[in-house]
């Protein structure tokens, strides 16, 4: 016999419920797999329009300029000759349009590759030309960058990781820095280093041309101090960090803390910071060679190729338009990346 | 806050000691003296003039010499024109300063309203349009939009002269140094706006039954300023050196043609004067700025 319910127990009949099926069990299970914090970064990073847009942009940027001096038999400083003959008729050409003699040597059955964007006034292939600037161009953005960072977080680390004493003298040296006019003194070394450099024989130099060198030279000198105060500020708050602590507790390196605690940590805002450096080391770089301090000739980049335009700017303006376009559209395109990158990867910025 | 301002000071002296430093060990280190010209002077002669211009005694007895001249208001001699540096410097300065105080003005008016703007309107076509061209505008170096303006409205449309002498060529210098910092300053007030209208101050003063104008300009925008005075030395600064290259395409004679112009003719003096000169303005101007935006917003602390 049953003993008789109280009604009000919380028993419960076990005879009112049914076994759950296969497909409802699955449906409990957790949706997603666990990510890491790059996953979780790019995943973000490819959810934002203009960021895959100036991917995309920068990716054809690249590819044309890897490739276009392998297919155009042009180079950058060639004046082109018609069938090995000197061709007076082809300067300041528009774009995909034939000199005289060429279009004479295309009727006798030769064959001329196009002037996509025409030729300069000494008949130089411009398309090529373009190519080679912004080839330059991206090259001091990368390489000044990747300078920067380097200076920057080595003395930003040991400025925050050390505090006291030795911190607030290099950050006074940071702050005098900081407070110069970087333009002017860039000029003014470069105007100063020329010169110098001139007079001196070495192959590397020589190479590169001492206007090149002198921007690396500007760039390591000036451009850190922003990188290291960052580096700095992050590290000072991280250094206070329990695991840190553990860390010190069972004996571990300053070298050691530094390397696998603390950059992992601030490793983010170090890329978002590079990626947003390398658009303003184009700009410095184009405004340099603009005024007539940057890049040797004949060797072009963007911001000489816009400067020379400015001569025949009445009459053959669409030499400025390529190159200035292009430094736009590079510019534009690291900045909205750096910015998608920052809204990816920061995060501080991560619960808004 | 006296404290502050005496630290700041203190290292603004610093660093204008400093450019002077570098400036003048720069030139210094250049190889040949002024003196090493293609007609080779006689040796008595070079004597009597490196002892006219101090050339004889050593470097850093040179540095402080060139320091007491520099304080006494005496920046030398161009080496180009002979003439007496101080004087070039300052009439160019007067070209040069109304052509940045101008753009500076303008950035920062045009830059407030736009940003507000876009705050207030926010994700309207307004806003789209106003991020569009700020978004825009920052990825342009101003010696592209300047030959730009110039391509457009001087050879294409014709409605200005190409080179004119009086007043109203200042319109597109202006226009284009004042287009970068115009964006800056649009994203600056449009961030603070956004972040003081979400303030609880502001939903208070809504509940109050305070109308939104009067809301908008004496609780948000207020708030909303501070961050834009901090920009306005840096913001200077670019368009002293913008003025550069901006003075160079329209051709005019200011600060910034002078020294494009000086440092093609390797003429050291005027070099070394000139960036001198615009440090201080920069320096000068950073100082200002950081003190205001300290007396504006005692809430801040800069270290």
């Amino acid at each position: 016999m049953e003993a008789k319910k109280n009604p009000l127990s919380m028993q419960i009949d076990p005879a009112l419920f049914e076994a759950a099926t296969d497909d409802e069990k699955r449906q409990a299970d957790v949706m997603s797999e666990s990510t890491t914090f790059f996953k979780d970064g790019m995943r973000k990073l490819m959810k934002n329009p203009l960021a895959v847009g100036s991917i995309i942009v920068l990716l054809l940027i690249i590819i044309t300029i890897t490739v276009a001096p392998l297919i155009v038999p042009y180079s950058y400083s060639e004046i082109i000759k018609v069938n090995g003959r000197r061709d007076r008729s082809n300067k300041n050409l528009a774009a995909f349009e034939y000199s005289e003699m060429e279009q004479k040597y295309i009727e006798e059955g030769g064959e001329v590759f196009p002037h996509i964007l025409g030729t300069d006034s000494l008949g130089r292939d411009y398309f090529i030309r373009v190519v080679y600037g912004a080839r330059i161009s991206l090259t001091v953005g990368l390489f000044a960058s990747i300078l920067v960072l380097i200076i920057g977080v080595i003395y930003g680390s040991i400025a925050g990781y050390t505090g006291g004493r030795t911190d607030l003298i290099m950050m006074r040296i940071v702050d005098i820095i900081y407070s110069l006019p970087d333009m002017l003194i860039i000029i003014l070394l470069a105007t100063v280093l020329q010169p110098i450099l001139e007079n001196t024989n070495n192959p590397i130099v020589n190479a590169l041309g001492t206007n090149m060198i002198c921007i690396f030279i500007v760039f390591g000198l000036l451009y850190w101090v922003g990188m290291a105060r960052l580096v700095r500020g992050q590290i000072l708050t991280i250094k206070n960090n329990e695991y840190i602590l553990a860390a010190k507790s069972i004996g571990a390196k300053p070298a050691h803390i530094i390397r696998k605690h603390i950059i992992p940590n601030c490793i983010s805002v170090i890329i978002i910071t590079t990626a947003l450096q390398i658009p303003s080391a184009i700009f410095t770089e184009s405004f340099l060679s603009f005024i007539g301090m940057g890049v040797n000739d004949p060797m072009p980049s963007l911001g000489s190729l816009a400067n020379s335009a400015r001569e025949g700017l009445q009459t053959y303006p669409m030499q400025l338009v390529y190159p200035a376009v292009l430094i736009v559209l590079i510019v534009l395109a690291f900045n909205l990346l750096g910015d998608g990158l920052r809204d990816a990867f920061d995060p501080k910025l991560r619960s808004k | 806050m006296t404290r502050y301002i005496v630290k700041r000071v203190l290292l603004a002296i610093v660093s204008v000691f400093i450019i002077c430093a570098i400036t003048f060990f720069a030139m210094n280190a250049i190889p040949g003296g002024p003196f090493n010209s293609e007609k080779a002077l006689s040796e008595a002669t070079k004597q009597v003039l490196e002892q006219r211009y101090n050339l004889d005694k050593p470097v850093p007895v040179q540095f402080v010499l060139y320091l007491k001249n520099l304080l006494h208001g005496d920046f030398g001699v161009s080496l180009k024109t002979g003439r007496d540096i101080k004087d070039t410097l300052f009439s160019c300065f007067k070209v040069s300063g109304r052509l940045g105080l101008t753009a500076a003005v303008l950035a920062v008016i045009a830059g407030i309203i736009l940003g507000s703007m876009a705050a207030l309107f926010r994700n309207g076509p307004i806003d789209r349009i106003i991020v569009f061209f700020t978004t825009l505008f920052t990825a342009m170096p101003s010696f592209v939009f300047a030959t730009f303006l110039m391509l457009v409205f001087c050879i294409k449309l014709r409605w200005l002269p190409v080179w004119d002498a009086s007043s109203k060529s200042l319109i597109l210098p202006v226009i284009a140094l004042a287009a970068y910092p115009t964006a800056y300053v649009t994203r600056l007030t449009k961030t603070s706006m956004l972040d003081s209208l979400g303030q609880d101050y502001i939903r208070t003063a809504r509940a109050k039954g305070v109308p939104m104008v009067k809301v908008i300009f004496k609780h948000a925008l207020r708030n909303a300023l501070i961050p834009v005075i901090t920009y306005v030395g840096p913001m200077l600064a670019y368009i002293l050196t913008g003025s550069l290259v901006v003075e160079n395409i329209f051709t005019i004679g200011g600060l910034g043609q002078q020294f494009v112009k000086s440092i093609n003719n390797r003429d050291y003096p005027m070099i070394m004067a000139t960036t001198i000169f615009l440090a201080v303005v920069m320096v000068i101007c950073n100082l200002l700025s950081d003190i205001a935006y300290k007396v504006v917003d005692p809430r801040i602390t800069l270290d």
